[in-house]
């Protein structure tokens, strides 16, 4: 067992002395069980509010964009704060299988499928709003580099929107070959598992033939280490060039060179607490504490502080750059933010991001699973608020006074919105498909060195 | 030349690693080994080749930049250049920096999604191809070594029992 070693300091992050079978057992009892009551009352809210939504994105697209509240002066609001929001919500996934990976950090195991499967549940509604808003969704392929005579002009490759369109689709695809990739074992082991033919039928074309041979396992964990290498910088680029979107714009509070590690700290930021929020309810409605345990969660806590810490600098810098640059319509937008009609978004802003996560250096709090849960809300709270005062406070009061004015949603901006959010918990939810919770072939290779029965063992065996 | 092969199935990861050494050290040639999971020193206990997947997802990569390169010298400066807020339009590399951004993302583009494909016709993975490790327990605890039935099939069988294997059968391989 001395290949398996690990240091006895480190806790262990697999518990209730599991062996490999009872892994498998514990990995798919979600995906054969039936589901509970609570399941669905759950299920049933977000179907609602996707239905909900759905209707409002259809009255939008029959009857045009002027049933948002937008206006002459502020022209993008609701929607694109949706989208970098739901864009950042999904960098966690890649972000902990793949730089997780990188940097060899063994806890990543039993969290990245389920934030993989986030990652890209998120993406999808972030690619909504643009299509949304295009208006004539049906011409939305005018995006692709097509020629001229099938509508509009060759695309404009000097423009951040069109560099959002790849990085965008390609993250999405991406991460969708990789979750994919990562999940032909787990759907191997329940076709080999499955009784009924049917079932049996499914996971067979699901697991693509996996029969797990050394060669292929070879493959594997190259084409997952290079598949981490490439995702990497890929996820920092997905937020960088959202971030270009308004850094490369003229607009006070918006031109400013520190968007792009400010966006990315960001999306850490809320992607982490989004996978917070998820795996505290998953761990106890599927009975998954010996596999996800406080210790996960307080890391998890911890990247936390550091990026909404980080987060916290990003604003007082874009401050203080705004009163050095002796740029008086830089100075009036930081002032307006902080001091105008929209304080209140700003200082919730401020309150959630840059004040809530400082409670995470108390180890009493960080291991607290319901103060982590009502955290990782007031984060994602903190984090809509950011793009908003970022979006809105910035064009609501441009270089004309007399086109000063304000923003105020209709019922169809927010339908989108808690349809976008119900569309998400849709997909996150629904039970019987895939074993999103974990990787159960990632977990039996750290079994040994930090499963809680093996870390005893050899604590004997050295005593 | 039989075409008889035995398969050991074992319960422990470690067991069959070191199972792998001995057999190979007996100078038998091991057909196959199915496992739940990466062992990892498996390849190298079994003499596998490494795998060149990596150098092909560089090039793969190299083919995106030149792809993303060609396809927008072309969109934006020879076939219908325009002034957009005063850039260059008539020169690829003065508009360039405009262009990073696009090329980073085909280049990962290719290289990922070429890469995978690779691997999935490499080790014959698709929809609707059938599953070929010999028994079901091999995805979830057990793991089974497939080695060929030389001229002595007890000298064989001792041996594997002395690794701790828990289960031996023969099998008819058909080609």
């Amino acid at each position: 067992m001395a290949s398996h070693y690990e240091a006895p300091i480190r806790r262990p992050l697999v518990t209730g002395e599991k062996s490999y079978h009872d892994v498998t057992l514990d990995v798919v009892a979600p995906v054969e069980g039936k589901a509970n009551k609570q399941w669905w009352i759950v299920f049933s809210i977000a179907l609602a509010a996707f239905g909900w939504g759905l209707g409002c994105m259809i009255y939008t697209i029959s009857t045009g964009i002027g049933t948002w509240g937008l206006n002459k002066t502020v022209g993008w609001a609701w929607d694109i704060t949706n989208f970098v929001w739901w864009v950042g919500i999904g960098h966690a996934g890649t972000l902990i299988s793949a730089v997780l990976l990188l940097f060899r950090q063994k806890w990543r195991m039993a969290i990245n499928r389920s934030a993989e499967a986030m990652t890209i549940f998120s993406v999808i509604q972030a690619g909504l709003f643009p299509i949304i808003h295009m208006g004539r969704p049906w011409l939305a392929y005018w995006v692709l580099p097509i020629p001229n005579q099938f509508g509009s002009l060759w695309v404009n490759f000097n423009s951040p929107l069109l560099w959002d369109v790849f990085a965008i689709s390609t993250y999405l695809s991406v991460s969708l070959v990789f979750w994919w990739t990562g999940l032909l074992p787990d759907f191997a082991m329940i076709r080999d598992r499955a009784i009924k033919p049917f079932q049996k039928k499914i996971y067979g074309i699901l697991s693509f033939g996996w029969s797990g041979r050394a060669k292929d396992w070879q493959r594997f964990e190259e084409v997952s280490l290079v598949l981490a290498g490439l995702a990497t910088p890929l996820v920092l680029s997905v937020h960088t060039i959202v971030s270009f979107d308004f850094a490369t714009s003229v607009i006070p509070g918006w031109h400013t060179t520190i968007f792009p590690p400010y966006f990315v700290a960001g999306a850490i930021f809320s992607g982490f607490a989004m996978v917070n929020t998820l795996l505290i309810i998953m761990r106890k409605v599927c009975n998954l504490e010996n596999y996800i345990t406080v210790q996960h969660i307080e890391l998890m806590n911890i990247v936390i502080m550091i990026t909404g810490s980080i987060v916290g600098v990003a604003y007082i810098t874009e401050l203080f750059i705004a009163w050095y640059s002796g740029v008086e319509y830089e100075q009036y937008a930081f002032l307006n933010r902080a001091t105008g009609p929209y304080w209140w978004a700003y200082w919730a802003m401020m309150s959630c991001n840059v004040f809530s996560p400082q409670f995470m250096w108390f180890k009493k709090l960080r291991t607290s699973i319901m103060f982590s849960f009502i955290i990782s809300i007031v984060v994602n709270i903190g984090m809509w608020f950011e793009r908003f005062v970022i979006i809105v406070t910035s064009l609501h009061r441009d270089y004309l006074p007399s086109s000063w004015t304000m923003f105020s949603p209709t019922f169809v901006d927010i339908g989108i919105f808690i349809g976008t959010i119900g569309f998400f918990f849709v997909l996150s939810k629904r039970r019987n498909f895939y074993p999103r919770k974990i990787s159960k072939a990632e977990v039996k290779t750290i079994l040994k060195s930090s499963g809680d029965n093996y870390k005893k063992l050899r604590e004997d065996a050295h005593e | 030349m039989s075409n008889k092969v035995l398969h050991a199935v074992y319960d422990d990861d470690d067991t069959l690693l070191h199972a792998v050494k001995e057999v190979r050290a007996g100078h038998y040639h091991i057909e196959e080994v199915f496992t739940p999971f990466p062992v990892h020193g498996l390849d190298k206990a079994m003499g596998l080749e490494p795998t060149r997947i990596a150098i092909l997802a560089f090039i793969y990569g190299c083919i995106g930049l030149t792809v993303a390169v060609l396809m927008m010298n072309f969109i934006m400066i020879e076939d219908w250049p325009q002034d957009i807020g005063g850039k260059p339009s008539f020169s690829y590399i003065e508009n360039m920096p405009a262009f990073v951004p696009i090329m980073f993302e085909m280049t990962v583009f290719f290289a990922a999604h070429l890469m995978v494909i690779t691997f999935y016709l490499r080790s014959k993975l698709w929809p609707f191809k059938e599953a070929e490790n010999p028994i079901p327990a091999t995805t979830d605890d057990k793991f089974l070594m497939e080695v060929a039935v030389g001229s002595d099939q007890k000298k064989l069988t001792a041996l594997l029992k002395k690794t701790g294997a828990i289960d031996i059968t023969v099998q008819e391989k058909q080609e």
